[in-house]
C-alpha cells in the first residue's frame, strides 16, 4: 500500500535526487492492489549498545502502514433510487435513470432517477404546499426541533454517510469522516439555534438595521434596531410579527459534486431555519448522500414537501432554475454555469445567491512559520484533491524564502498517501469524474507547454478509476493559464513576490475573489493584507478552515451572497 | 572547556561559526529560526494521530516500541532491589515469550548505575543515568559535572542531562550552551541526551530554540522532559523537536536522536509517536539509535497488545509481570 512515500534518503539531499525507492504503489484496492504491504520484520535483534546507532531496521522500505480500510458494509446501497418528492421516493415521471459510479474503481454503485420538467413541477408544487400549509407558518422553535433532530441523526449515522460519500465522490474517508459529515451536522445544529431568534439577527426590522452592523454583533444590532419590544413579547410568536423577517417561499438549490453532503447542509439548514421549503438538486456524479439525507428527513418526521431532492443532470438544474414557482435560487458551482443562471433569473424577481469558482492566492511571507505554512499549502490545494472552490491554487511565496519553502513542500508531498479512498490512511483520493480528470490533465499539459516546471512526487496511480498525482508547477508567471484559470484539481502553481505590495497586487490580479491565505508571524501585516485582499474569506496562518458560524462567499466572478453565520440567514429572508 | 572548543566543533560549517561567540550571536541564530505556529502544529499532530495502524504494521510498531524503551525508575524510594528487578524485566520483558526483544536501556539515578551495571553488563541493554542535578538542574556547574563523572565512572553508557531552564528563559543562551558543551566533554564516550523540560519552556518557539541550542552544543539526543513536570511529552512538542532534528540534519549532515518521556503509558500513545517520527523526521529515525521512549508502565501495555495481536485475545494484567 501507500502511495507516494517518504523519499528523503540522506538528510541533506534535495528531494529530486532521491531514489523513489520501491515506494510508489497504491493504497490497497479490491482487485487492483499494488504490491502487498511491506512485510515488517518484527522481532529482529536485541537492542544494541548505544554506540550502534544503526540498530535493527525494518526490512526493505521501512515501516509501512498495513491497509486499514473502513468497512463499506455499514452502508446499504440500493440498486435504484427514486426522486424524493413530497416526503416519499418515486421514480421519474418518464422513468428515466442514470448511473452513478465509484470514481476510484469505475464500478457502478446505483441507478438514480433522472428528473425531468414534470418532476420539477411536482417538486415545486409539493414545496409550495408545504410552505403555505405547514412550514412557513410554523413557529421557529418548532422548526428548530426538526433541524436539531436531523443534526443528531446525521451524527448517529455519521459512519454511514462518510463511507457513502467516499464511495460516490472518491474523497478519502479521513476527510469525509473528519470534515464533511461533522461539519454538515454542525451546520444543522447552528441554524437550528437561529430558527426562533430571527428577530435578533439584525436583518430587516423597522430601523433597517442591516448586515452592516458588524461581525459578531448579531443580537446587539438586532436590539439596537428597535426590535427590543418584539423580543420581550414575541418569543412565542416567532414569525408573524411585524418586526420579524419573513421567509421567501420555495428555494431551488443546485449544489456541486465536491462536498455533496456538506453543500446540501449549507443550503438546506439556513433555508429551513428561516421558514423556506426546498427543492435540492445534487450534482449528477454524486447524488447518493443527498438521497440518504432525504431518508434522514423522513426519519426525522420532517413534514412532506419541506425538503425535496431531484436527482439529475444540467437540464434538471435549468428546469428548476427556470421554474416560475421558485422564489429563490441558490447555486454553488462553476462560474460559467453561474453566469447562465444569472441570465436566466434576471428580471424574474427571484432572489439569487451564487457561490462560484476561485483562484485563490496563498501568500507566504519570509517570516512565516515554515512547517505550518507548508501544511497550510498542502491543506490549501491537496485537500479533497483540490476539488475546492476556495482552494489555495496559487502559492505566492516571498522570493527570499521560495527555495526553502518549495523544497520543504516537495518533501512533504512525498509523504502523501494516494489510493483507496476507504483506507483510513489515505490522504489523496480519486478525481471525481472522467470529465474532471480530462480537464485537469489538459490544463496541466498547457502549463508545461507554457514553460512552467512540472513536478510530482514519485507516485504510482491505480490502474482503474480516475487519478491524478499531486502536482506542483514552479516558474509560473501571472500570464500563464495555470495561474489564471481554475483547475479544480490537485495542481499548485508557485509564483513569487518581493514586497507586500506586490503580493497584494498579484493576489488580486484575478477575476475571482473567493478566498486567500496569509502566512506571517506579524499580526499587523495580517490585518494590512486582509484589508487589501479582494476575497470573501481571508485565512491567516491557516487554510480551508470552516465553521458554521463564519460567513463564506465571494466577490466578483466568485459570486455573491454569504453562506454560514448570521450573514447566511439574509439569503433566505425577505429583509 | 570554553567557547574556543565549542567553536571548533562547528568550524567546518561556516554558517555556524559565529554561533557560540556570545549570547547575542546565539540569540541571533535561535531567534532567526522560523517561528512555530502553535495552532498549526497542534492541528498537524492531531491529524497524524488519526493514522490507523493495523496488523503487521502494528506488530512491527509494538516490537519497535519495546526496543525503543528506556525503562525508567527515578524515585526517591529506589533501591538496589528495585533496580535489579527492573533490569531483569528490561532483558526479558515477557518471560512467557522469548521472542519479545529487550528494551533499549534502563534509566536510573547515578548512585544506582553500578547496581544496573552488575545486572546488565554486556547483555545488550544499555545503562542510562540522569545527571546534572536532575530534575531541577539547580546546582553549580562543578556539581553537575561531578554528577556526570560519577555516573559514567560507575558505568553509564548514556547520560540524560537537564538544561538550565532559568538561564534559557532569561536569555542566557551562552550559559546553557557552555554547560551542554562541558557535560558533553565530561561524558567521554557516553551518549548525551539533553532534557529540555519543555513543560517549563512553555512555547513551541522555545522548544525549537532549545532543540537547536542543544544540538549545536553537541547533544546526541534531545529529550522532552524529566517526567517530573507536567505537561511532559506531548505530540505537538515531539513534532517540533522531530522537525528540528530533521532540519539540523539537513544543515549539518548529523542526525540527532529524539527521546520522548513522561506520561506515555499506552501502546496507542507509543504508536502515535512512531507515526510522528515516520512522517516528520522520516524512516531513518525509526531506530533505537535515534528514537527513544522514556517510560515504565508502557512496557506492560505493549506486551499485552503484542500478545493480543498474536493470539487474537487479551490476557489479563496478571499475565504480565509487575516489577
Amino acid at each position: 500500500m501507500t502511495g507516494i512515500r517518504a523519499s528523503r534518503g540522506q538528510s541533506a539531499r534535495p528531494p529530486d535526487e532521491v531514489a523513489p525507492a520501491q515506494s510508489a504503489d497504491v493504497v490497497g484496492q479490491r482487485g487492483q492492489r499494488g504490491e502487498a504491504a511491506a512485510s515488517p520484520s518484527p522481532g529482529g535483534t536485541a537492542a544494541r549498545p548505544p554506540d550502534d546507532v544503526a540498530g535493527p531496521r525494518p526490512a526493505g522500505r521501512g515501516w509501512d502502514y498495513a491497509p486499514a480500510p473502513e468497512s463499506r458494509e455499514i452502508v446499504t446501497i440500493a440498486a435504484e433510487y427514486g426522486l424524493f418528492l413530497d416526503g416519499t421516493f418515486s421514480p421519474a415521471a418518464d422513468g428515466r435513470e442514470f448511473p452513478t459510479i465509484n470514481p476510484a474503481t469505475e464500478e457502478p454503485l446505483a441507478r438514480v432517477a433522472l428528473a425531468g420538467p414534470a418532476d420539477v413541477d411536482r417538486a415545486v408544487a409539493a414545496a409550495r404546499q408545504a410552505y403555505e400549509q405547514v412550514w412557513g407558518s410554523m413557529p421557529g422553535a418548532e422548526r428548530a426541533k426538526y433541524l436539531y433532530r436531523i443534526a443528531r441523526i446525521l451524527q448517529e449515522r455519521a459512519r454511514e454517510f462518510a463511507v457513502l460519500e467516499s464511495l460516490d465522490n472518491g474523497k478519502p474517508i479521513r476527510e469525509s469522516r473528519d470534515v464533511d459529515v461533522p461539519l454538515a451536522a454542525a451546520h444543522f445544529f447552528y441554524y437550528a439555534g437561529w430558527a426562533d431568534k430571527l428577530e435578533y439577527a439584525g436583518i430587516g426590522g423597522a430601523s433597517g438595521a442591516g448586515m452592516t452592523g458588524g461581525d459578531g454583533g448579531a443580537s446587539r444590532t438586532g436590539v439596537a434596531g428597535g426590535t427590543g419590544g418584539a423580543s420581550r413579547t414575541g418569543v412565542a410568536g416567532g414569525t408573524g410579527r411585524g418586526m420579524a423577517p419573513r421567509p421567501l417561499g420555495v428555494a431551488g438549490q443546485v449544489i456541486p459534486w465536491n462536498f455533496p453532503l456538506l453543500m446540501a447542509a449549507w443550503k438546506l439548514a439556513p433555508a429551513l431555519a428561516t421558514g423556506n421549503t426546498c427543492v435540492l438538486k445534487p450534482a449528477e456524479t454524486t447524488p447518493l448522500t443527498a438521497l440518504l439525507l432525504a431518508e434522514v428527513c423522513q426519519q426525522a418526521d420532517l413534514p412532506p414537501g419541506v425538503v425535496n431532492v431531484l436527482t439529475g443532470a444540467g437540464q434538471t438544474g435549468s428546469a428548476l432554475v427556470g421554474h416560475p414557482g421558485v422564489n429563490k435560487i441558490a447555486f454553488t458551482g462553476s462560474t460559467e454555469v453561474g453566469k447562465e443562471i444569472s441570465r436566466a433569473v434576471a428580471g424574474t424577481g427571484k432572489r439569487l445567491t451564487l457561490e462560484l469558482g476561485g483562484k485563490a492566492a496563498n501568500v507566504v511571507f519570509d517570516d512565516a512559520p515554515v512547517d505550518q505554512a507548508v501544511e497550510g499549502i498542502v491543506n490549501g490545494i491537496f485537500f479533497n484533491q483540490g476539488h475546492v472552490c476556495c482552494a489555495g491554487s496559487r502559492l505566492l511565496v516571498q522570493e527570499s524564502v521560495a527555495d526553502i519553502v518549495v523544497e520543504r513542500l516537495r518533501e512533504r508531498l512525498a509523504t502523501l498517501r494516494l489510493g483507496d479512498p476507504l483506507d483510513k490512511n489515505t490522504d489523496i483520493g480519486a478525481i471525481n469524474s472522467r470529465e474532471q480528470l480530462d480537464k485537469i490533465s489538459a490544463l496541466s499539459a498547457i502549463g508545461e507547454a507554457e514553460g512552467a516546471q512540472r513536478w510530482s512526487p514519485p507516485c504510482r496511480l491505480p490502474e482503474r478509476g480516475y487519478w491524478f498525482p499531486p502536482t506542483v508547477f514552479t516558474g509560473v508567471s501571472q500570464s500563464y493559464r495555470i495561474a489564471r484559470e481554475e483547475i479544480f484539481g490537485p495542481v499548485l502553481s508557485v509564483l513569487t513576490f518581493r514586497t507586500p505590495e506586490e503580493a497584494v497586487t498579484k493576489a488580486n490580479n484575478t477575476p475571482y475573489g473567493l478566498s486567500a491565505g496569509v502566512w506571517t508571524e506579524k499580526g499587523s501585516r495580517i490585518l494590512w493584507m486582509a484589508q487589501r485582499l479582494r476575497a470573501g474569506v481571508v485565512w491567516a496562518n491557516t487554510y480551508n478552515r470552516f465553521d458554521p458560524a463564519s460567513p463564506f462567499g465571494g466577490y466578483r466572478e466568485s459570486g455573491f451572497g454569504r453562506e454560514g453565520g448570521r450573514h447566511g440567514l439574509a439569503a433566505y429572508l425577505d429583509a | 572547556m570554553g567557547i574556543e572548543q565549542a567553536s571548533q566543533v562547528i568550524a567546518d560549517r561556516p554558517w555556524l561559526t559565529e554561533v557560540a561567540t556570545s549570547d547575542a550571536a546565539l540569540r541571533q541564530v535561535l531567534h532567526g529560526l522560523p517561528g512555530v505556529d502553535q495552532v498549526g502544529a497542534e492541528a498537524r499532530a492531531a491529524s497524524l494521530a488519526t493514522r490507523s495502524i493495523k496488523r503487521d504494521a502494528k506488530l512491527w510498531a509494538l516490537d519497535t516500541s519495546i526496543r525503543m524503551i528506556d525503562l525508567t525508575t527515578l524515585e526517591g524510594a529506589d533501591t538496589p532491589g528495585k533496580v535489579r528487578a527492573m533490569c531483569a524485566k528490561a532483558l526479558r520483558p515477557d518471560p512467557a515469550d522469548p521472542a519479545v526483544p529487550p528494551v533499549a536501556a534502563v534509566c536510573v539515578y547515578p548512585d544506582l548505575v553500578a547496581v544496573a551495571r552488575a545486572e546488565l553488563a554486556s547483555r545488550g541493554v544499555a545503562i542510562a543515568s540522569v545527571a546534572t542535578a536532575f530534575p531541577s538542574g539547580r546546582a553549580s556547574l562543578a556539581v553537575k559535572l561531578a554528577d556526570v563523572r560519577d555516573a559514567t565512572a560507575a558505568g553509564a553508557d548514556e547520560v540524560d542531562m537537564v538544561i538550565d531552564r532559568g538561564a534559557f528563559l532569561s536569555g542566557r543562551y551562552g550559559q546553557v550552551y557552555e554547560e551542554v558543551r562541558a557535560v558533553r566533554e565530561a561524558c567521554g564516550s557516553a551518549h548525551l541526551k539533553v532534557i529540555l523540560e519543555t513543560g517549563e519552556l512553555a512555547t513551541l518557539d522555545n522548544v525549537a530554540r532549545a532543540s537547536w541550542l542543544a544540538m549545536l552544543a553537541g547533544a546526541d539526543f534531545i529529550k522532552t522532559s524529566t517526567g517530573k513536570v507536567s505537561p511532559a511529552a506531548t505530540p505537538p512538542v515531539a513534532l517540533v523537536m522531530l522537525a528540528a532534528v530533521r532540519d539540523y540534519a539537513h544543515a549539518t549532515g548529523r542526525r540527532v536522536g529524539v527521546k520522548v518521556a513522561g506520561g506515555i503509558r499506552t501502546a496507542k500513545d507509543a504508536i502515535r509517536y512512531l507515526v510522528l517520527v515516520r512522517e516528520t523526521a522520516g524512516q531513518e529515525w525509526l531506530t533505537p539509535g535515534l528514537f527513544r521512549i522514556g517510560a515504565s508502565s508502557l512496557l506492560n501495555d505493549l506486551l499485552m497488545q503484542r500478545s493480543k495481536q498474536l493470539t487474537g485475545q487479551y490476557a489479563g494484567p496478571d499475565y504480565f509481570t509487575l516489577d
